[in-house]
């Protein structure tokens, strides 16, 4: 069982999944992982194409109803439930492709997302302070439908930042960035860490490095290995399955 | 607030939204002062169909719903009129019913729509089929024994005879073309300061987000079912208060509001005026009922082929419609006329501020 192992992490876990598999027709994408992720832990999931890594980022917003198996987060129990019930308890999600409000501006885009119950003032103290947090004060008012790639990932993730949640899911976060971006986003990623959990899945390795000090190794649907960062990317099992050397 | 300079569009939005205010009061009041009485009359069941075309620029424009069968809600609203003022006999509590019965029947069909996740496309046919069952529902109506209360439905035949509106508590008095001109034009007027009202709030936001990204919405926490809901329900009251006026326009309803056509209409209205605005509905509307009448009043081409090249034309020439269209050409104007600033990001206005 993958006890956590970040040394001083909290007895209660924030999230824990257990025995979760996603089967399509006969294939399961996801088939009877275990995860459990601390408070303000930071976890990096790698694997290759198609191990079940967004498919188990669908589950645990709910976006998916697992075929088998449960998701606690804290004392609730969410296994199946709407997606939006889920991001009030606190999650929030950056999807692998970006899913923006492309018609409205970034300043309404993040306005929509920090809005949710709060006072007006609240909220805008909120947009603000995540746009001067993200940088994107100078295009507020441009057409998030305009912008560059990496650009729209940066909206997005200064929308899941603004409505405030507990446990931040990043898929991809780097993918069609720009060096420097890449460099931006680690560094933000480490400032978030220390107030917020994330679960972050990547393939760019450098980045990786950056970031992470547990990592989970997904394949085939499975959990294949979960260790610090250091010895995840020196086991051989890991390079086999990225390299496609393991026997089906 | 952030320290951005307020996107020339903006200003804009906002002037546009005062303009239009404003020449909707000035038609108000300067259109019985101008018009002799046959012009009033027409120019009041402009005015009903205007505000049917408002409902359908909502749903559709704003909240993303492809609700294409809105004459559903025109004739609901255009029957609870006809049989509760026969029944009462005072207008005031009928008008309520016009808006309210087409609300509850909205909310209902919506329900299952929205929460049953019938996607897009679906919403269509579904809502379309809805107001043909109603066509047929009600043009099986014939006969005595279809009545409620004092109030025969009368089946193909309509209901004749509607009682027009009166003041509050004084069904006695009627109100005469010029009143009902005011009541008509009033509510449009009003109608259209309401919707503005709603889209500039925060559920109006949310609204125009879901339309954007129904997945981001729903991850940022926000049930999309839920205000779609709201929003058909919402354009589902305007189109029910349109039936109400129309009914009282010729102070008759018949089966046809249910129509094919009728839905088809509105959809033009829209189409014409601009997808995503609220005053290019109701511009539609007028457009294309005066381009109707004028077709039906000569006799070179057959009116239908008429307009139907009208539409062609339309739909080829100016696709985003007539408003979209004016307004790109006034920015571009205002930008051209402030050459010392660096190029306003046109799109950079509020969308839910775009509605003019």
């Amino acid at each position: 069982m993958s006890a956590p192992i970040t040394p001083g992490a909290p007895l209660r876990p924030l999230i824990e999944a257990r025995g979760v598999t996603m089967r399509f027709g006969g294939v399961a994408a996801v088939a009877g992982v275990d995860f459990t992720l601390g408070e303000v832990e930071l976890r990096c999931l790698i694997g290759p194409n198609g191990a079940g890594k967004s498919t188990f980022f669908k589950i645990l917003t709910g976006q998916l109803k697992p075929t088998e198996g449960t998701i606690r987060l804290r004392d609730t129990d969410i296994t199946g439930a709407e997606p939006h019930a889920i991001a009030r308890l606190g999650v929030g999600i950056k999807t692998q492709v970006p899913n923006v409000f492309n018609g409205l501006s970034v300043h309404e885009n993040v306005f929509v997302a920090a809005g949710r119950r709060k006072s007006l003032a609240r909220t805008r103290a909120i947009v603000d302070e995540t746009l001067t947090r993200l940088g994107l004060t100078g295009i507020a008012r441009s057409l998030v439908g305009q912008l560059a790639h990496g650009q729209r990932q940066w909206v997005e993730i200064a929308t899941v930042l603004a409505q405030e949640p507990e446990l931040i899911l990043l898929d991809e976060p780097a993918a069609g960035m720009t060096h420097d971006e890449v460099h931006r986003t680690a560094a933000l990623i480490r400032e978030i860490n220390r107030t917020h959990a994330l679960i972050v899945v990547e393939h760019d390795m450098p980045f990786i490095r950056m970031i992470a000090k547990t990592v989970t190794v997904f394949n085939q649907g499975r959990i294949l290995v979960e260790d610090s960062v250091d010895r995840v990317l020196a086991d051989s099992r890991v390079r086999d399955v990225y390299l496609g050397k393991q026997a089906a | 607030m952030t320290p951005s300079r307020p996107s020339p569009a903006v200003g804009l939005s906002l002037l546009g939204f005062l303009a239009t205010l404003a020449l909707g009061l000035a038609i108000l009041f300067g259109a019985p002062r101008t018009l002799d009485t046959f012009g009033l009359v027409q120019c009041t069941g402009f005015a009903a169909l205007a505000m049917f075309g408002l409902s359908q620029g909502f749903v559709w424009g704003f909240a993303g719903v492809m609700s294409f069968g809105q004459a559903a809600f025109l004739g609901l609203g255009g029957y609870a009129y006809a049989v509760s003022v026969i029944n009462l006999g005072d207008s005031t509590l009928p008008v309520l019913i016009a808006i309210v019965v087409p609300m509850l029947f909205a909310g209902l069909l919506g329900y299952f729509m929205f929460y049953g996740r019938i996607s897009d496309a679906y919403i269509g046919v579904i809502t379309l089929t809805v107001s043909v069952i109603l066509f047929q529902l009600v043009n099986a109506t014939s006969g005595s024994q279809y009545r409620i209360g004092a109030a025969e439905l009368g089946g193909f035949n309509g209901i004749p005879a509607i009682p027009a509106l009166n003041l509050p508590g004084h069904p006695d008095e009627p109100l005469d073309n010029d009143g009902l001109w005011y009541a008509a034009m009033g509510a449009l007027v009003l109608a259209y300061v309401l919707l503005r009202a709603v889209l500039a709030s925060r559920f109006g936001r949310v609204v125009v987000a879901i339309r954007e990204n129904e997945t981001r919405a729903q991850l940022i926490g926000y049930d999309p079912r839920l205000y779609k809901l709201l929003a058909f329900m919402i354009a589902a009251g305007v189109a029910g208060l349109a039936g109400c006026l129309y009914a009282n326009w010729g102070g008759f309803i018949s089966p046809t509001v249910f129509g094919l056509s009728m839905s088809a209409q509105v959809i033009i209205y829209v189409l014409v005026g601009g997808l995503g605005t609220l005053v290019g509905p109701m511009l539609g509307a007028v457009l294309i009922q005066w381009l109707i009448i004028a077709a039906g009043s000569q006799t070179v081409v057959d009116s239908n082929l008429g307009l139907g090249l009208v539409l062609v034309g339309f739909v080829l020439l100016v696709p985003q419609g007539l408003v979209p269209v004016v307004r790109g050409l006034l920015l571009r104007l205002i930008e051209r006329r402030t050459p010392s600033r660096p190029a306003p990001e046109a799109g950079g206005a509020l969308a839910t501020e775009r509605a003019r």
